[in-house]
């Protein structure tokens, strides 16, 4: 799929600038997600590839000393004015570089997000999720299991149905196969390219590789700038920048 | 000097300080256990004082320092818990917060004879509670108030902040997260905070002193406004303030309130382990 611009934005990022503390993590970004896309956003570390994500469902809130400051319109309306932070993570879900289940069975951790909006049939939201994140048949017969039984792998496809199962529209990914085999790496892959049909997806990562592989526009941030973005095959064929090119040749970072 | 005996030398020094250490606890179980034991009987146990204290059995005494556990449980443990859960999950890192997490600290370092004036003070006088259960207890739980703050603090503490992320991640709120995800896994650390607290607040004999306990009163208290005999006050009037009581009922009175403090702090090691292996992070 090759972007273009007469695509929906299902998430426009005007003039967005991230500081912690003195620390400016993000510099006068602006950028388009389109509906149904993956993006991947790869750079170095430090380059504000996190710190981007994070601010998308305002969860970079949680650690003091974070000021935001420009636009990020979710559909349109503005995330830091219009949308109740709790409402926006429900629509806009992350998945965590490392799995974090929590110290529940897997069923529960599946159910807490459902519980807590106060979702009725809960078994079927349960079941839908873990199909859609590829682990149902790993799973189904050891629902009431603690999350912690499962492998690296399974445990990060847990929380990819996690994240799932309060029906979002967005899903974020901080990294999620930086602790994983590659064969875990390549299930995790093709469930994001299952999830496109309803979903709008973001790949922060520092495998190059797997931007290459899984998304269809790629992103490079470095020091807090996006560098440039583009679709993938032209990215990683025919860089614009310099920097773009060294960085995804292995020069620096 | 070569290295393998100085390796002896540190070994040996730091196990004889050990040892050192445990010896007072030692010494004083066998005394009590030897000197009480003989004392220890079902009427002693269950039996009304007689002949000014000098016979029978200590029941009212023991019944009031439960009952003084149960209050001092009944005012401490929420608040505790509550504010403990304030200054952990919500209080922002101001300076309001450092007054009342240093008042926190204070107060677990004043000496108790001045928690016992206070609790004359305010309870027994300015409320007009007057020396009661009531009374005992408040006095009692606001000692015992910053031990379960600091407890269950720590345990709040020690719950991964990743699972609150995760939690706030799924658009939970805070409270939902503090109550489904924080809680859960922070309750094994606030039992056992709780009960070292209350198995304190058993022992103590100044913050009672003024407040609830009585000299000599040989029936059970009827209500929380009835004064109450307390074990270690009991044991301090038997010790000094009667003549002629036998050795062997003031060691006994003293086995039943260390026997009893001890089944507490062993219930509290024991939860802790059982719940522990329970904890799969």
């Amino acid at each position: 799929m090759v972007a273009t611009e007469s695509q929906k934005s299902k998430i426009k990022i005007q003039n967005l600038n991230v500081w912690y503390e003195k620390h400016q993590a993000v510099k006068n970004l602006n950028l388009s997600v389109y509906q149904n896309e993956i993006l991947g956003v790869i750079g170095p570390s430090n380059s504000g590839k996190t710190s981007f994500l994070k601010t998308l469902n305002r969860l970079n809130e949680l650690y003091p000393g974070t000021k935001t400051d420009g636009e990020v319109l979710l559909d349109g309306e503005n995330i830091f004015t219009k949308i109740d932070k709790h409402l926006l993570r429900k629509r806009v879900g992350i998945v965590f570089a490392l799995p974090l289940p929590l110290p529940l069975s897997i069923y529960d951790n599946v159910a807490y997000g459902p519980r807590l909006h106060g979702a009725k049939k809960v078994d079927e939201i349960v079941e839908k999720a873990l199909k859609a994140a590829a682990i149902w048949d790993e799973v189904k017969d050891r629902l009431q299991t603690n999350a912690f039984k499962l492998s690296g792998g399974q445990q990060q496809r847990l929380c990819i149905a996690r994240t799932l199962a309060v029906e979002p529209e967005v899903i974020l990914y901080d990294e999620p196969c930086s602790g994983l085999d590659p064969i875990s790496t390549l299930k995790i892959e093709e469930a994001m390219q299952e999830l496109k049909k309803n979903y709008t997806q973001i790949l922060v990562t520092n495998n190059v590789k797997q931007a290459a592989r899984a998304s269809d526009r790629t992103a490079f941030f470095l020091m807090g700038e996006l560098i440039e973005i583009g679709g993938t095959k032209q990215i990683f064929t025919v860089p614009r920048d310099k920097r773009t090119e060294d960085y995804i040749t292995g020069r620096f970072g | 000097m070569d290295v393998k005996l100085k390796e002896r030398i540190a070994f040996s020094i730091l196990l004889i300080a050990t040892i050192i250490i445990i010896m007072p606890v030692v010494f004083i179980m066998i005394l009590v256990l030897l000197r009480g034991l003989p004392a220890v009987s079902p009427e002693f146990v269950f039996g009304m004082p007689r002949e000014g204290m000098r016979a029978g059995g200590i029941f009212p005494a023991i019944v009031g320092t439960v009952y003084l556990v149960l209050g001092t449980a009944v005012f401490s443990i929420p608040f505790g818990i509550m504010a403990a859960i304030y200054l952990n999950e919500y209080a922002a890192k101001n300076w309001l917060t450092r007054v009342i997490e240093l008042a926190i600290i204070n107060l677990a370092g004043v000496p108790s004879i001045v928690y016992g004036l206070f609790g004359l003070g305010l309870f027994v006088a300015f409320l007009n509670m007057g020396v009661s259960i009531l009374a005992g207890s408040l006095t009692l739980a606001i000692m015992t108030l910053p031990v379960i703050i600091t407890a269950t603090k720590e345990a709040l503490g020690a719950v991964p902040r990743s699972f609150r992320e995760v939690s706030f991640s799924l658009g939970a709120s805070r409270w939902q997260t503090v109550r489904h995800v924080v809680l859960p896994n922070a309750i094994p650390g606030i039992i056992t905070g709780a009960i070292l607290g209350l198995s304190r607040a058993a022992g103590e004999t100044a913050p009672i002193l003024f407040t609830v306990a009585a000299f000599y009163l040989p029936r059970l208290p009827r209500s929380v406004y009835d004064q109450a005999m307390a074990l270690p006050y009991h044991i301090y009037v038997l010790s000094t303030q009667v003549p002629n009581v036998s050795v062997k009922i003031q060691y006994g009175t003293v086995l039943v309130l260390v026997s009893l403090v001890f089944i507490m702090n062993i219930l509290a090691s024991w939860l802790r382990a059982r719940l522990r292996k329970r904890k799969t992070w």
